[in-house]
């Protein structure tokens, strides 16, 4: 159990390592006054709404064939 | 009514809007006056009116055809399509006061359009007060859609005649131009559109889902 433990945090570190070292992404959020980092969350938000009036919308359509 | 049940004008509005959302943030704005970059609410704050007035459009055209066939299928689109487009009504509220907030300095500075529009929402309010005071179907239907019809103009003049003859802070009244042919640049027109397209949709589809809701329900309750 332990060694999975290290493991995991080994893995961590990696990620955290990398993370400091590409940053292709991470300086394309920040440019500009970090709107980019707006955009994406406005743009989640919106599709999460979207899929959601989506799956709404097929629930609607299943019971309605049910009747 | 197959219409409602398709998806590809659904997509089309979520795509739209989408769109708008993502040119609406990036793509560069003129900074006029004291609006700053507030002016990119222009894409969001008025596509609400427009989804509102979409709705409550299909909501007359229903009430006029419950009274020529009687069917209370109309009268059942007539309603779910006024309680969408009171939704849209309250966001266009709430974002319109946030906006004068920073630009006119007060939520609510009891200017022309603001008064005009808080009595046009207390008219369709009254809408729906109406339709709960009526116990008998038929009498409810016939009655709310007369109501429907005539509030319908009324909401019109209030919110877009009568601001605009009097000085008002809001755009588009008394010498005081909306973003009209000088202000909207070519660069605004690529999301305000997309916009002013999508919104009406996403708020006609809710419209649809509450009105496929409510047929079902009234299915079930004449069944028991």
């Amino acid at each position: 159990m332990k060694k999975y433990i290290l493991l995991l945090l080994l893995t961590f570190t990696a990620v955290f390592a990398k993370a400091d070292t590409s940053v292709d992404l991470d300086e394309a959020l920040r440019r500009d006054g970090k709107i980019y980092v707006v955009v994406s969350i406005i743009c989640i938000i919106f599709i999460g709404l979207a899929i959601y009036l989506f799956t709404i919308d097929r629930r609607l359509k299943k019971i309605e064939k049910e009747k | 009514m197959k219409f409602i049940y398709q998806t590809w004008w659904k997509v089309i509005a979520v795509l739209l809007v989408f769109s708008s959302l993502i040119t609406g943030l990036l793509l560069p704005v003129p900074i006029l006056g004291n609006l700053g970059e507030t002016i990119r609410n222009l894409y969001f704050h008025v596509p609400m009116w427009m989804g509102m007035l979409t709705v409550f459009v299909v909501s007359v055209f229903y009430s006029l055809r419950y009274l020529r066939d009687g069917k209370e299928e109309y009268d059942l689109a007539a309603v779910e399509c006024v309680n969408t487009g009171i939704m849209f009504y309250v966001l266009g509220f709430l974002t319109g006061m946030l906006w004068a907030k920073f630009t006119w300095g007060e939520f609510w500075s009891g200017d022309p359009k603001q008064n005009s529009a808080a009595i046009a929402f207390l008219l369709y309010c009254a809408y729906l007060v109406l339709r709960n005071a009526i116990d008998e179907e038929q009498k409810r239907a016939k009655i709310s859609a007369i109501y429907n019809i005539f509030a319908f103009p009324i909401m019109i003049v209030l919110i877009f005649v009568l601001p605009r003859m009097t000085d008002s802070l809001h755009p588009g009244s008394g010498g005081n131009p909306a973003f009209n042919s000088y202000d909207l640049d070519k660069n605004m027109r690529y999301s305000f559109y997309p916009a002013m397209l999508g919104w009406p949709f996403i708020a006609l589809w809710i419209a649809t889902i509450r009105y496929r809701l409510r047929l079902l329900e009234n299915k079930k309750n004449a069944i028991s």
